[in-house]
């Protein structure tokens, strides 16, 4: 990709945080614990794909690129996304907690977003909100029904929250880039969102019976191509048809 | 499983000023969860301004045992239709 201009590279980030998410979402396809809650699971997923899709048009239109060549061209090492994004499906209780741990950041990070400089960026947050808030309300309530639930449901909750805390620290690093679109009022400081965000996650785990580690370790790399190994694995599924033939079309 | 989310019926009204239809049924844990899965289930294309959920069990139906007490009855009173009545002079619609 070589060099990139700073708003092209926040756009890509966003848009491959939402790609990578919504692909894990749509692994539950066919597994999900019933059909009601399968189509929940992908009428969610589509939202982040379609959230994608308008980051990487972003990203296309600026750099002379599409939307496909950016999903299906890069290797994991030009992928931008979190680490949590790409951790892999795990059971429906890691599924919930991810995914509500994201929606508690995504409704501060994108309510501000929606008031950036940035016209295309503030769009596109505008139109995330009204699917954050829905799915805010979805991961909130299934929190609160696994914590009260079952023991199982509960001791799988637990567990998951174990394995999710050790990748939310990196929802709120901030480097050079968007420190330098914070400052113009185009980004979020994300730094500056964590203890909002932990004032409405912590109360809701506490609600549910279950404990976060006392700390958060400091897990970094996704924004500079430094994944886990599971992000290798995802591309080679998802891409496979561009890899068997390259620029095959619908 | 069909205790722990028992089915419901859900009602979605398209628009401002129509009735709440029938569209179908699902499985919830309760009520507010039906609502959710609902609007996933049957509103995905923007169908619904307003979605109603009902516990099956809660609706009582007439059964088709009750047919001739409940509506043959109504078959020998035409004077119950408006179209039984002739029309007035200067009435131009009843």
């Amino acid at each position: 990709m070589g060099e990139m201009d700073d708003l092209s590279c926040l756009a890509l980030r966003l848009g491959d945080d939402a790609l990578i998410h919504s692909h894990r979402l749509a692994e539950w396809c066919g597994c999900a614990p019933t059909l009601e809650e399968e189509l929940a699971l992908a009428n969610v997923a589509l939202d982040f794909l379609g959230r994608a899709r308008f980051c990487l048009q972003l990203v296309g239109r600026r750099l002379d690129s599409d939307e496909d060549r950016l999903a299906y061209h890069r290797d994991a090492r030009e992928y931008t996304n979190l680490l949590l994004m790409e951790q892999p499906r795990g059971d429906f209780a890691y599924a919930m907690v991810r995914q509500f741990v994201m929606d508690e950041f995504e409704a501060l990070y994108f309510g501000q977003l929606a008031a950036s400089q940035d016209p295309d960026l503030a769009a596109i947050a505008a139109k995330s909100n009204k699917e954050i808030a829905y799915h805010l309300r979805r991961s909130r309530d299934w929190i609160e029904r696994l914590g009260l639930g079952t023991t199982e449901s509960r001791d799988r909750l637990q567990v998951a929250l174990i394995d999710v805390w050790d990748h939310v620290a990196e929802l709120f690093a901030m480097d050079e880039v968007e420190t330098r679109l914070a400052g113009a009022s185009i980004v979020p400081d994300r730094s500056a969102l964590r203890d909002e965000w932990l004032a409405a996650v912590l109360p809701r785990f506490e609600a549910a019976t279950v404990e976060p580690p006392a700390q958060m370790p400091a897990i970094s790399g996704g924004r500079r191509g430094v994944h886990t190994e599971h992000l290798e694995r995802l591309l080679s599924q998802m891409q496979s048809l561009q890899r068997a033939y390259p620029g095959l079309a619908w | 499983m069909s205790e722990l989310t028992p089915l419901f019926e859900v009602f979605v009204r398209s628009k401002r000023g129509l009735d709440h239809v029938h569209v179908g049924s699902l499985h919830a844990a309760d009520a507010e969860h039906a609502l959710t899965y609902a609007r996933d289930t049957y509103t995905r294309r923007g169908e619904g301004a307003s979605i109603w959920v009902v516990e099956a069990r809660h609706i009582v139906a007439s059964q088709e045992t009750d047919a001739d007490m409940f509506s043959d009855p109504m078959e020998d009173k035409p004077y119950r239709h408006a179209t039984h009545y002739d029309l007035p002079d200067g009435v131009e619609n009843l």
